[in-house]
């Protein structure tokens, strides 16, 4: 468990570093998960030790977001004064995104599937 | 009295178990309604903590000092989505192709459109310059946000309330456009509502989330990239 959680700080400080060392515009928890991923690729094997505490901190991460959210009180008078833009800006744009994802993936992994039936006779 | 408040306030660990019971208590209140995401737990905590805060005169850099312990977790939170990443790495590697077209897609749709929105409203141009990164987890479109000239701490909230609008609106969305595949699904939540949308589906599938994940991440890297470029060409 301890373990666990030692290798996933590692990861994210060696993400912060090359992150740092490159300039990369990406934040360096991301760079780390892509590292971790690697090293389980390489691996072939995902061990107990690791997985439960992985696993334990996605259970509650909804959780995590909420001392980011509470910082919206700093910005009260520009929501105030433009919360109906924003509001109709989120959702049109949210919903305009997840047709366009959704139908494209869904259009590509249908060509997909076809194509690998047609290879298999 | 106002004494003993001001001694507890003070101490970082009044605001990690003001922020976890308050959770703890929206959780609870979210599974006896039927788990509907206008009541999203997350929503309905920061809006109670916010009331607390307002009521009792209490700063957000004061709160922060206590609540940045638990905001610190979504770092190694962030790097552990490898594992669910792992674990479907097959099914992810045979649909890399459409996985990376409809990421591009989605991140450009998602980045554009409320832009021009927005603008078209008459937003100030701080509102749209936080508004661009929306789509985008919350670590991420604070660098960007930064980067482009608009408010980091209000891109994170607005972020937050993007993550809600997806969750709500997905599900109907779904059943509308015919999607049954809980890796289709799982990729346009996370594409559209970043972490808050791989929480949510979770709740469906883990195949699910580790798609959400996915799309989060690649989303993340190509939206980094994207938006700075974006904001040039439109010449904000």
């Amino acid at each position: 468990m301890l373990a666990g959680l030692l290798l996933l700080l590692i990861c994210q400080l060696l993400g912060e570093w090359i992150v740092l060392a490159l300039g990369l515009p990406v934040p360096g928890p991301v760079m780390g998960m892509v590292l971790l991923l690697l090293g389980l690729v390489m691996k072939q094997t995902t061990p107990d030790w690791i997985r439960s505490p992985a696993e334990g901190l996605l259970r509650h991460l909804a959780l995590l977001f909420v001392p980011a959210g509470v910082g919206l009180m700093v910005h009260a008078e520009l929501i105030a004064a433009e919360w109906l833009v924003i509001l109709v800006a989120l959702v049109t744009s949210t919903v305009v995104t997840i047709i366009v994802t959704a139908l494209v993936l869904k259009r590509l992994t249908r060509n997909l599937k076809l194509d690998t039936r047609e290879e298999r006779p | 009295m106002s004494s003993f408040w001001v001694y507890f306030a003070a101490k970082p660990l009044w605001w990690i178990i003001v922020t976890i019971a308050t959770f703890l208590f929206t959780s609870w209140l979210n599974r006896r309604v039927g788990g509907t995401p206008l009541l999203h737990p997350v929503l309905v905590a920061l809006s109670l903590i916010i009331v607390l805060l307002q009521l009792t005169g209490t700063d957000y850099d004061t709160y922060f000092q206590g609540a940045q312990f638990i905001h610190f977790l979504l770092g190694p939170a962030t790097v552990a989505l490898a594992i669910p990443l792992y674990d479907h790495f097959e099914r992810i590697k045979k649909m890399l192709l459409p996985i990376l077209v409809a990421c591009s897609c989605g991140a450009l749709t998602a980045a554009l459109s409320v832009i021009l929105v927005a603008w078209a409203l008459g937003a100030s141009e701080a509102t749209l310059l936080s508004l661009a990164p929306k789509s985008v987890t919350s670590p991420i479109a604070i660098g960007i946000a930064e980067k482009i000239g608009g408010y980091p701490s209000l891109a994170a909230g607005l972020v937050l309330i993007t993550g809600a609008i997806g969750c709500l609106t997905a599900p109907p969305l779904f059943r509308w456009l015919k999607i049954e595949d809980d890796a289709i699904k799982g990729f346009t939540l996370g594409l559209s509502s970043h972490g808050f949308g791989t929480a949510y589906a979770f709740e469906f599938s883990t195949l699910a989330g580790a798609f959400a994940g996915l799309a989060m991440g690649l989303t993340g890297l190509l939206t980094a990239f994207l938006v700075p470029l974006l904001i040039r060409l439109l010449g904000l």
